[in-house]
């Protein structure tokens, strides 16, 4: 599913190189819940910017369903995020000026998908958050966790392979994370594979397998 | 194909709801646009409005008329028969000479002064007059200079008392002549504008020779009809007087009232061009108003492309997301100006409706500033779009938190 091998990702601030990744090396198979746990600054940022083919590494490499990631142009890998990547982010990323449901439509729009599809796929992903009777509302008009159900909808909107959440409770209080956390259970059950980012070794526990990261390098396992 | 549009009405959809999202904003980037239109579309159909109806006067006081006068005739002039002859050349369509003298007019104890003009039958179609009774002088009576006159209606009036007064005879300078037929009076043609609410008479050209000390046998003043272009009876005139007078083309003119409508055209096609010119770069100033705008949109929305960017929009997705929005504004600027211009021309024709002008929307115009008003968009939209599809996902993710 998703098999990177001794990928390197360096940046350069001024004189200085820091390897946010250091021959880092993961291996993820279909239908599992995987968290990834390490402290800021440990390159879990870029570590989910290279899964989500946010990013490409300078070293190494990744492929994503068999599909080697490391040689596509900018438009490919736009189309393999559309395609393979539900993302749900921190601060929700939803758009302000669209409502919920088109919201979760915009992914399917990008896709090509025909009108009346859209409908029913936006519809069916808003039932399974509960959402529906939100539909109309625009993010503003939401508490967090709603966004944050917006924001799920939207990644599984598309059928995407593979579930890529970045602290999705990070911005939540305890009550509403058990609520996010309870629908990633579902999806987990229902065979989508995800693939969890947190720094809170709680959330990070609840998943099947829990991945490690400290100063660019990977660890299997709790601590 | 069908693909590409529903994906091009797409981005029409966003780029409307992402305007209406910030109307004043909207409203003001449009602006510019506005009255660059509305100034385009408004000067230039004034001015066509204005030239159109002046041109159309002139032309209505006789453009298919070439008026001839000679001046020297070099012993040799031109009489009756010479024109009788030309007027069966190529490209010449009638010829009615034409005297006029000033005389007294005497009917009962009615008593005015008139001006009778001496003419050979064509000159009634040549001038375009109308006949209210009776009939037009005729070959006949130019040959036999009969005494019959035909008279205007004022003359009817104001001198005999009734319009029915066939039969009637008036007296000019002591002749007795015989009223045959009388005109309408009408302000389309030349003739009539000139000599509207005077009295005027047309008798055969020979009778008049017998009146008149000042008019004779020689003509020295004809008008010319076309057989079928103006401009070739103008050369076959010009061509018949230059072999009588021997070459010397200062001893006769040709005039008619084309060259008038010709140097009219000519001066508001220059002011036409000059105004629209003006307005044109209005739009220019009004365009880049757009390019600001948008690029201040890009930046504030650089959250919304990243997240777009992330969902899986590609570059050309963003691009043409941009594009659209600012030419979409162009096109809303456009219609109101339009509209706004079509609005003020109804107003201007009410005010001035007592000048019989009229000014209508000129079709060209429209869909020039309509043209125009596009490319404006893609040109100045082409930035903003760029830069925005240039964006890197994550940088554009993480910016302003």
């Amino acid at each position: 599913m998703i098999d990177l091998k001794d990928i390197c990702k360096v940046y350069t601030i001024g004189s200085e190189s820091v390897w946010a990744l250091n021959h880092a090396s993961l291996h993820i198979y279909p239908g599992e819940f995987v968290s990834i746990i390490g402290p800021s600054g440990s390159g879990k940022s870029t570590l989910m910017n290279i899964i989500g083919c946010l990013d490409v590494l300078d070293s190494g490499s990744y492929h994503l369903d068999g599909i080697a990631i490391e040689d596509y142009s900018e438009n490919e890998l736009a189309k393999i995020r559309n395609l393979k990547i539900g993302f749900v982010f921190q601060s929700f990323n939803l758009i302000n000026k669209l409502t919920a449901e088109e919201n979760v439509e915009l992914p399917l729009i990008y896709q090509g998908v025909p009108a009346k599809e859209r409908r029913e796929r936006v519809a069916a992903a808003l039932a399974r958050v509960q959402l529906q009777k939100r539909a109309k509302h625009y993010p503003t008009e939401l508490s967090g966790g709603q966004q944050q159900r917006v924001a799920i909808a939207r990644a599984i909107a598309t059928k995407p392979s593979l579930i890529l959440a970045d602290e999705p409770t990070g911005n939540l209080d305890s009550k509403t994370t058990r609520d996010i956390m309870a629908i990633f259970h579902e999806l987990h059950e229902a065979g989508n594979t995800i693939v969890l980012i947190t720094h809170d070794d709680d959330v990070a526990r609840q998943a099947s397998r829990q991945i490690r990261i400290l100063d660019g390098q990977v660890t299997e396992g709790m601590l | 194909m069908i693909k590409f549009l529903y994906s091009l009405y797409l981005a029409l959809k966003m780029a409307l709801k992402s305007i209406a999202g910030n109307k004043m904003r909207a409203f003001l980037t449009m602006l510019g646009i506005i009255i660059g239109v509305f100034s385009l579309v408004v000067l230039v159909s004034l001015v066509n409005g204005t030239t159109s109806t002046v041109t159309d006067t002139i032309s209505d006081l006789g453009k298919d008329m070439l008026t001839v006068r000679i001046s020297d005739d070099k012993g040799k002039p031109i009489r009756l028969d010479d024109l009788a002859q030309w007027s069966d050349e190529a490209g010449i369509g009638h010829i009615a000479t034409s005297g006029t003298s000033t005389v007294t007019a005497k009917y009962g104890s009615n008593s005015d002064s008139m001006t009778v003009t001496g003419t050979t039958p064509s000159y009634y179609s040549i001038q375009g007059l109308n006949l209210l009774l009776g009939r037009f002088l005729k070959t006949a009576d130019v040959e036999s200079h009969t005494y019959v006159c035909v008279i205007n209606e004022t003359t009817a009036t104001e001198l005999i008392g009734y319009t029915d007064c066939l039969g009637a005879e008036i007296s000019l300078n002591g002749t007795k002549f015989t009223v045959v037929g009388v005109l309408e009076d009408s302000d389309n043609t030349l003739t009539n504008l000139l000599t509207a609410g005077s009295l005027v008479a047309y008798v055969p050209y020979t009778s008049l020779v017998r009146l008149s000390t000042t008019v004779t046998s020689n003509i020295t003043s004809f008008y010319v009809s076309a057989e079928t272009t103006i401009e070739a009876a103008e050369t076959a005139i010009t061509d018949l007087l230059m072999n009588r007078f021997q070459n010397d083309e200062d001893a006769f003119s040709v005039s008619s009232t084309q060259f008038l409508e010709d140097a009219m055209n000519d001066v508001t096609s220059i002011l036409s061009i000059l105004l629209g010119s003006i307005a044109a770069i209005s739009l220019i100033v009004g365009g880049i108003g757009i390019m600001n705008i948008m690029l201040v949109t890009v930046t504030e929305r650089t959250r919304e492309i990243g997240i777009r960017k992330a969902i899986g929009a590609t570059r050309g997705e963003i691009l043409r997301q941009f594009l659209i929005e600012a030419v979409v504004l162009c096109m809303m600027g456009c219609a109101i100006g339009i509209g706004l211009s079509w609005v003020t021309l109804q107003t201007v024709s009410v005010v001035v409706s007592s000048l019989s002008m009229t000014f209508q929307l000129e079709g060209n115009v429209v869909i020039l500033s309509v043209v125009f008003c596009f490319f404006i968009g893609l040109v100045f939209g082409l930035y903003p779009a760029n830069k925005a599809a240039k964006m890197q996902p994550i940088d554009a993710l993480h910016y302003g938190g």
